[in-house]
């Protein structure tokens, strides 16, 4: 045990996600020996991250105003709608510069044993926005565990009466890798999900 | 260098006990290895068990509970397999089957500290045919967390409960029948295994031959005009042959039932399971009929 403020940092830190006893400690002697500069900026950014971050009003992804960047731009199609477990993921998508429609945040995914059930999502939400017919492809693009294929397979069920196009991101051999070292479940998903070469 | 490596390549005396039965899927061989100043044990086991549920932890790694064959329930750590890289991440998923090698820094697989998996071979991957039908997931999520919930104990055989779960996964994964009513066997085949068995026939205090009319929780089935106590229910006689074909595996009579006794019927095993559980079963209120 450290004295007061010491020990009231490192309990902080050691609440964070992945962070254990020993690395909280870590962290708080790496704070205490840095410049006080880069410290008040850190702390200025948490700060910030609180005041001026909210979630978007129409994806649930994060946002610093009503909408996030995401909703706001005009460029986006509106016919398309990619549907994510968390903004992180919407970042991720982002990066591959494939999808140019626009994204709903669910929030987690499907998990009775967690006590997660549908209604605990932004299922209802999704609903609503798909309701005035301007939406007419939706990609589910939760993660490829288990939870997340529950929470597609839950959705997909759902959006069936409303006539969408609805697709599942394939799941398949990671780019750059030899087909011998693939696990068979893997390997076993890229075959159901293989595609017609048309050259 | 890994640990594993540490262990099969060490020249320290290595003793090997107890393999089970040959039939058995896959044999427990147990390699203890002494070694170092300290006189610390490590061991390595082999056995096969079903994948009940995953924890995230630190920044890749998960907390992988299993319903071994000849361990009973056991916690391990596996390493990276959030990972999109990873080995194994796929194969340690829920319902999978699988031949699981365990690396444990004691002379037991379950002790202080949790042991690492450190192989996974898939046996059965039950969990892609259950997640292609919400319906059929549902029913399998409240069977993993009841097996779970039998067999508390880490660490200690619960054999018939993990034959009943690959049984029971099996059969819903095979889709042949209706995803509620696998599960309501699969309830009150735990319930028996555990020293529950319900009578949906016989009385169950005097004995008097079936068919009884009244059920009760407490008593622990149908019981006679003589016997039955206050607050007994009086279900449909047909729904109490439907309980007594699922307590049996007699799959026809079953298949063959009116949905209305299918579900007064799973209404009955899962107050008979709440019952005799102390805490409820969170997923049970999640399955669609
Ligand atoms: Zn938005
Ligand atoms: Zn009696």
């Amino acid at each position: 045990m450290y004295e007061g403020v010491v020990q009231d940092l490192i309990d902080e830190l050691g609440r964070l996600p992945g962070v254990g006893p020993k690395s909280a400690q870590r962290i708080a002697f790496h704070i205490l020996q840095a410049d006080p500069v880069d410290v008040r900026r850190l702390a200025f950014a948490l700060q910030q991250v609180k005041e001026k971050v909210r979630f978007c009003s129409v994806c649930g992804n994060v946002a610093e105003s009503e909408q996030c960047r995401v909703c706001l731009d005009p460029r986006r199609d509106l016919a398309v709608i990619c549907v994510v477990e968390e903004s992180k993921d919407v970042v991720a998508i982002e990066r591959t510069r494939e999808f140019r429609g626009r994204y709903h945040v669910l929030g987690g995914a499907i998990s009775p044993i967690e006590g997660v059930g549908p209604d605990d999502l932004r299922i209802r939400e999704l609903m609503t926005r798909l309701a005035d017919g301007t939406v007419t492809e939706l990609i589910l693009a939760t993660d490829p565990n288990l939870e997340g294929e529950a929470t597609a397979t839950y959705l997909a069920r759902l959006c069936k009466p409303m006539g969408l196009k609805v697709t599942r991101l394939a799941s398949g051999l990671p780019v750059g890798g030899d087909l011998e070292y693939a696990d068979e479940v893997t390997l076993g998903r890229a075959f159901e999900g293989r595609r017609l070469l048309d050259v | 260098m890994s640990r594993t490596a540490r262990v099969k390549s060490t020249t320290a005396p290595v003793r090997v006990h107890g393999c089970v039965p040959a039939a058995a899927a896959a044999a427990t061989a147990v390699l203890s290895v002494r070694y170092g100043t300290m006189g610390t044990t490590m061991s390595l086991f082999r056995d096969d068990g079903i994948v009940l549920r995953t924890q995230k932890i630190g920044e890749a790694d998960r907390i992988i509970t299993f319903l071994t064959r000849q361990h009973g329930k056991v916690r391990a750590v596996a390493r990276g397999v959030r990972r999109t890289k990873s080995k194994f991440g796929a194969r340690l998923e829920p319902f999978s089957h699988v031949d699981i090698q365990f690396f444990s820094r004691g002379s037991e697989l379950v002790g202080r500290t949790l042991p690492l998996c450190t192989q996974v071979e898939t046996i059965a991957p039950y969990g892609a045919r259950i997640v292609d039908d919400y319906t059929r997931y549902t029913a399998g999520t409240a069977m993993l967390e009841t097996a779970e919930r039998f067999a508390e104990n880490e660490g200690q055989p619960a054999v018939q409960q993990y034959l009943l779960l690959v049984g029971g996964l099996r059969t819903l994964a095979d889709g042949t029948h209706q995803s509620h009513l696998v599960l309501d066997a699969f309830l009150l085949r735990s319930l028996a295994v555990n020293g529950y068995g319900a009578s949906f026939t016989d009385c169950a205090r005097c004995g008097l031959p079936g068919p009884n009319r009244f059920f009760s929780l407490q008593a622990g089935g149908v019981l006679c005009g003589d016997c039955r106590v206050p607050g007994s229910a009086v279900p449909s006689p047909e729904t109490l042959v439907l309980l007594g074909a699922l307590l049996s595996g007699d799959w026809q009579t079953a298949d063959a039932c009116e949905p209305r006794y299918w579900r007064e019927g799973s209404g009955l095993v899962a107050a008979y399971l709440q019952w005799h559980l102390e805490r409820g079963i969170r997923s049970m209120r999640y399955v669609e009929k």
